[in-house]
């Protein structure tokens, strides 16, 4: 083993490289893996995120279609009620209108009896004043009386 | 030895583990060393040209590399390379997060420096023996070491940097105090003040041992497996020249070793960023 100058060659060159190491190849590698694992809990922080998110719309989710669901049902009862409340109504007005319809003509009906029974009166009186001036005339012929009775009431 | 190809094996061997060495020669003219004669004379100031070229040319190549994929880091899609250098920059991190309980911004560069570093300086131990000495030998370079980390030279000038730094922190988190106290008045202890003064020399002399023991421990343990693969690599090289059979045994060998060897550069480059780590630690904290 020769040592010589080589030894302090060697350790000027070490003390060099090592510095030049620390000043301008370690610190800029260093910074970018630490840049990247920021970046990277970032991400994992972002998508932990983005999953709470989605949890939460799609819960939202559920309950609107619930909500709907539940809307939709209570307009069908009501329109289900509203319907047959129509109806019920609409055969309450029928029945209404078929009994003052039934009433106005039997109104009319009974209207029609009198004048009929008015007009008959008439005409039986004309008659009988009829019947009694034939009578008059024919004097005492009982039988032909009788015949001009037999007719009177035959014709009442 | 000459620029010419060796011919014993001993000869071959000795080529492969000699540094090319530029420094002043007895006669006072500067230049390459040409064998054991001239290092002698050279002795501490002179330098391991190929080591230095081969350790300075790995260490721009991965700031280079690295520096490309700092500039365009990007918090977005990390493309091919930029995702294997996050892949190291993360590994180190947590190497340092695991082993350094404080907090100091120069610990993870440091402790990337020396792992690529380190892997990339064994990592040239898979290059076959021959190529590049080979190759520097046709254009008139007499010796050539590629794998800067069989130089004692460069694994302590590493280790003796970070001794340096353990010194450092040592001396700035505990002051000048609490590190002579550290070593001085511990493993013995005695609640009679003659007593421990008598204990002084003893415990200074264990936990200096100690404290040496790290530098030296990290270089030797780097420089002795690399030099120990180097050599079985140029031994098995030297089965090439025992014909056919022999060179087919020593190819088959070869690759052997080369995949396990892969195993070795990357955890001797682990070792020494770990126990970096952990000296560092150790020195920045009050109490151990």
């Amino acid at each position: 083993m020769n040592f010589n100058a080589t030894l302090i060659g060697q350790s000027i060159t070490f003390l060099v490289f090592v510095w030049f190491c620390m000043k301008f190849v370690w610190p800029p590698i260093m910074a970018a893996l630490e840049e990247r694992k920021g970046r990277i809990a970032e991400g994992l922080a972002a998508a932990d995120r983005g999953r709470h998110e989605q949890e939460l719309a799609q819960k939202k989710a559920t309950e609107t279609l619930h909500e709907a669901k539940q809307q939709a049902s209570e307009i069908i009862n009501r329109a289900e009620k509203r319907g047959s409340e129509i109806i019920d109504e609409a055969r309450a007005e029928a029945v209404e209108e078929a009994d003052r319809i039934k009433a106005a003509a039997a109104a009319e009906m009974e209207q029609e009896v009198n004048r009929a029974r008015e007009a008959l009166r008439g005409q039986v009186v004309s008659i009988a004043t009829a019947g009694a001036g034939r009578i008059l005339k024919r004097e005492l012929d009982a039988s032909a009386n009788d015949e001009l009775l037999k007719d009177l009431v035959a014709r009442i | 030895m000459s620029a010419t190809a060796p011919h014993s094996s001993e000869e071959y061997i000795k080529h492969h583990l000699t540094n090319l060495t530029y420094g002043q020669h007895a006669d006072g003219h500067w230049g390459f060393a040409h064998g054991a004669g001239d290092l002698a004379e050279m002795g501490f100031w002179s330098i391991n040209v190929d080591s230095m070229l081969f350790s300075i040319g790995l260490g721009v190549l991965f700031l280079w590399a690295f520096r490309k994929a700092a500039k365009t880091a990007t918090a977005g899609v990390p493309g091919g390379w930029q995702n294997f250098v996050e892949w190291v920059v993360e590994f180190i991190d947590d190497s340092v997060r695991g082993s350094f309980s404080g907090k100091n911004p120069l610990i993870a560069p440091l402790a990337m420096t020396i792992f690529i570093w380190v892997f990339l300086m064994n990592f040239m131990d898979l290059i076959a023996v021959d190529w590049l000495p080979s190759l520097a030998g046709l254009m008139g370079v007499s010796h050539l070491k590629i794998v800067p980390s069989t130089d004692p030279n460069i694994t302590f000038g590493l280790s003796l940097s970070v001794f340096a730094l353990v010194l450092y922190y040592s001396v700035k988190m505990k002051g000048v105090g609490g590190f002579v106290g550290e070593l001085t008045l511990m493993p013995f202890q005695s609640d009679n003040k003659v007593v421990q003064v008598l204990f002084m020399p003893i415990n200074f002399l264990l936990e200096g041992v100690t404290l040496i023991a790290k530098p030296v421990s990290l270089s030797l343990r780097l420089f002795g497996n690399m030099y120990a693969g180097e050599m079985i690599f140029i031994l098995i090289a030297l089965m090439y020249g025992g014909g056919i059979a022999l060179g087919a045994f020593g190819g088959l060998l070869q690759l052997g070793w080369a995949i396990f060897h892969i195993l070795i550069i990357t955890l001797q480059a682990f070792i020494f960023m770990t126990l970096t780590i952990v000296y560092l630690d150790m020195a920045s904290q009050a109490h151990h």
